[in-house]
């Protein structure tokens, strides 16, 4: 079928998407380009050109130190909870029981609820140090409360990230454990290895795909993370990742060049480590 | 080196009964094929043997001990899967080393072993590769040679060559045939091709629905079937079982003759039809025939026989050669 006609034709028709998209993802990149090159304020009148000050601003800027910072730990933190987690969650999934679909039903739930509603949630109802059910549970065991977002305001966000998450990774996490064929874990039954050597040797390279796909996937949408700080601490310099400090130079600066300027540089960062995460999952993926 | 011994064994699944309870005594050294249609319990059988299921009821026992609660591991066997069952992200030596890293092994004697069953197998060269690039006949054999490496007391195969193409077949036959020349272990074997039971064991245990119909070795259940399921399922064409006039003329209900062992003459016989389809093989001639009350049989004629469709034929079965059946399929000797 792939004759030089068929080609043709699916060049066509594929053509439309793919200017919408290019145009989609140029025009933002241009415009912000062009702003982060401008002395840009919501509060000066003439906007003339600066070329790279609104860089050096930005590079400079404590805040950017510590939000670079606050994004490895919040990416890293999460991606460890959900795939450990993940990994035993799906384990434990994977064996037969009564009400098994249910089950499976309600684990997924946290990932179908919003994520300003989620981070409310463990604001209000969980981590709040008077009436939260961390608290309550704290104090039944005769243990002192804990404010959890004014003393640890990163940990409770990778807490209540990673619980959104959490779903996603054991879902996939499951699938994988599910295609392994049963004969391979017999044989290695067979061959001697008792149940922890099995889960190494054989059940963890199996999953090894499932958990890169996770990883990729989990490591796009944290680096963007902004509703549960937005809620939950409302940034400042403990909590806040690139994503946020860039929104506050706007929001709270109004500042659109260095935001800009930050912008092109989250892009770039972002590219840096898509670059790594695709040699390492390129490498998984392939075969 | 090891004797298996089953008694009364018995598994159900929920309320399906597989295997109604069954004894069957396999000797040290013994090459036993175990053949049935499918769905007979053959395999399940096997796995109760290897310990990846639990048996419902009875006991196994390998050299007198007791194994029935024994976890796979530690009943000395090993087991070669339909599937391979190879572990896809080790390489081919890796795969082989396994079960001795497993036990602890060290390094040093681990190779060493590998190399001596990568050589028996003819995969010395393959030891880097994954199993994914493999060919289907030398996955097989990585299979085997994880299996021999143990030097386990015992061998089970499960339908180890159903996944391979017809030339390869043979061959893989000759060379497990060939192993158990070498290494003289016990070994049992799950198939539904009645060739390779044939060809390879030393004993035959024929199942059907979870019941032993015979055993013996291939020429007993070729010459003496116990009943219409062994006579039926053991030689290729099938035996040819008449009923009616004829048959009661024997004194029987059903009569079994083997196709090898009905003479065709043009000019009449103990019984006449119509000559049908004729399969010219080169060697032989397998000539279906369709007699004057509706039955069908086969008939073998040694090299090339020229019959034309709808010739009139007789038949005569070699004299002893008639297996009798009464009314319940059973032999009557």
């Amino acid at each position: 079928m792939a004759t030089l006609h068929t080609k043709s034709a699916a060049r066509a028709m594929m053509a439309p998407a793919v200017i919408a998209l290019f145009v989609w993802m140029i025009v933002p990149l241009a415009l912000t380009l062009w702003f982060s090159t401008l002395r840009y304020s919501f509060y000066g009148i003439d906007t003339p050109f600066v070329g790279f000050e609104n860089y050096t601003y930005f590079l400079t800027d404590p805040r950017f130190l510590s939000a670079f910072q606050n994004t490895l730990i919040l990416v890293l933190g999460v991606l460890f909870v959900t795939v450990v987690g993940g990994t035993l969650i799906a384990l434990l999934l994977d064996q037969a029981f009564f009400g098994q679909s249910a089950v499976r039903l309600l684990v997924l739930a946290p990932f179908f609820v919003m994520p300003t509603v989620a981070a409310l949630v463990w604001k209000n109802m969980m981590m709040n140090p008077v009436y939260g059910v961390i608290s309550q549970v704290l104090a039944a065991l005769g243990l002192p409360p804990v404010d959890w977002l004014n003393n640890y305001p990163l940990l409770s966000i990778i807490i209540i990230v990673a619980w959104q998450w959490l779903p996603f990774a054991t879902l996939i996490l499951l699938t994988s454990l599910q295609s392994l064929s049963e004969d391979q874990k017999e044989a290695a039954e067979m061959d001697g290895a008792g149940p922890l050597s099995i889960f190494f040797y054989i059940t963890l390279p199996h999953m090894k795909r499932a958990i890169t796909v996770v990883i990729l996937i989990q490591t796009i949408f944290i680096l963007s993370i902004y509703a549960e700080i937005f809620v939950t601490t409302g940034g400042g310099t403990s909590s806040s990742n690139l994503t946020f400090f860039i929104a506050t130079l706007i929001q709270l600066d109004g500042d659109v060049g260095t935001a800009s300027a930050g912008g092109i540089v989250a892009v770039i960062l972002a590219n840096i480590v898509s670059i790594f995460l695709v040699r390492l999952v390129g490498k998984n993926l392939e075969a | 080196m090891s004797a298996i011994t089953l008694r009364n064994v018995s598994k159900r699944f929920g309320d399906v009964v597989i295997i109604p309870g069954l004894d069957l005594d396999i000797r040290d050294g013994e090459f036993v094929v175990f053949v049935g249609p499918s769905g007979c319990g053959k395999s399940t059988l096997l796995r109760l043997i290897a310990g990846l299921e639990d048996v419902s009821g009875g006991a196994i026992s390998i050299d007198g001990r007791d194994v029935t609660e024994t976890p796979p591991a530690r009943r000395g066997l090993a087991m070669v899967f339909q599937s391979y069952a190879l572990y896809p992200h080790m390489s081919v030596g890796a795969n082989i080393a396994f079960p001795l890293k497993m036990a602890g092994m060290d390094k040093a004697q681990i190779e060493k072993k590998v190399q001596g069953a990568a050589a028996t197998l003819n995969l010395t060269d393959y030891l880097h590769r994954k199993p994914r690039e493999l060919s289907g006949g030398q996955r097989q054999r990585v299979a085997i040679g994880r299996a021999i490496v143990r030097e386990p007391n015992g061998f089970l195969f499960d339908e180890p060559l159903s996944n391979l193409d017809a030339a390869l077949r043979v061959n893989m036959r000759l060379e497990i045939s060939e192993l158990h020349q070498q290494l003289k272990t016990t070994m049992i074997y799950v198939t539904h091709d009645q060739v390779e039971a044939m060809t390879m064991a030393d004993k035959i245990v024929v199942l059907n629905r979870g019941r032993v119909e015979q055993v013996g070795s291939p020429l007993e259940l070729y010459e003496h079937p116990d009943n219409l399921f062994v006579a039926g399922f053991i030689g290729s064409p099938k035996m040819n079982l008449v009923t009616g006039p004829f048959a009661e003329r024997n004194g029987a209900r059903t009569v079994g003759i083997r196709p090898e062992h009905l003479l065709i003459d043009r000019s009449g016989g103990e019984l006449t039809g119509t000559a049908g389809v004729s399969e010219h093989l080169g060697s032989d001639t397998f000539i279906h025939i369709r007699l004057d009350d509706g039955q069908s049989l086969t008939a073998r004629a040694p090299g090339e026989f020229r019959l034309n469709h709808g010739e009139r034929v007789g038949l005569t079965p070699e004299a002893g050669r008639l297996h009798r059946f009464d009314e319940k399929g059973a032999a009557i000797r």
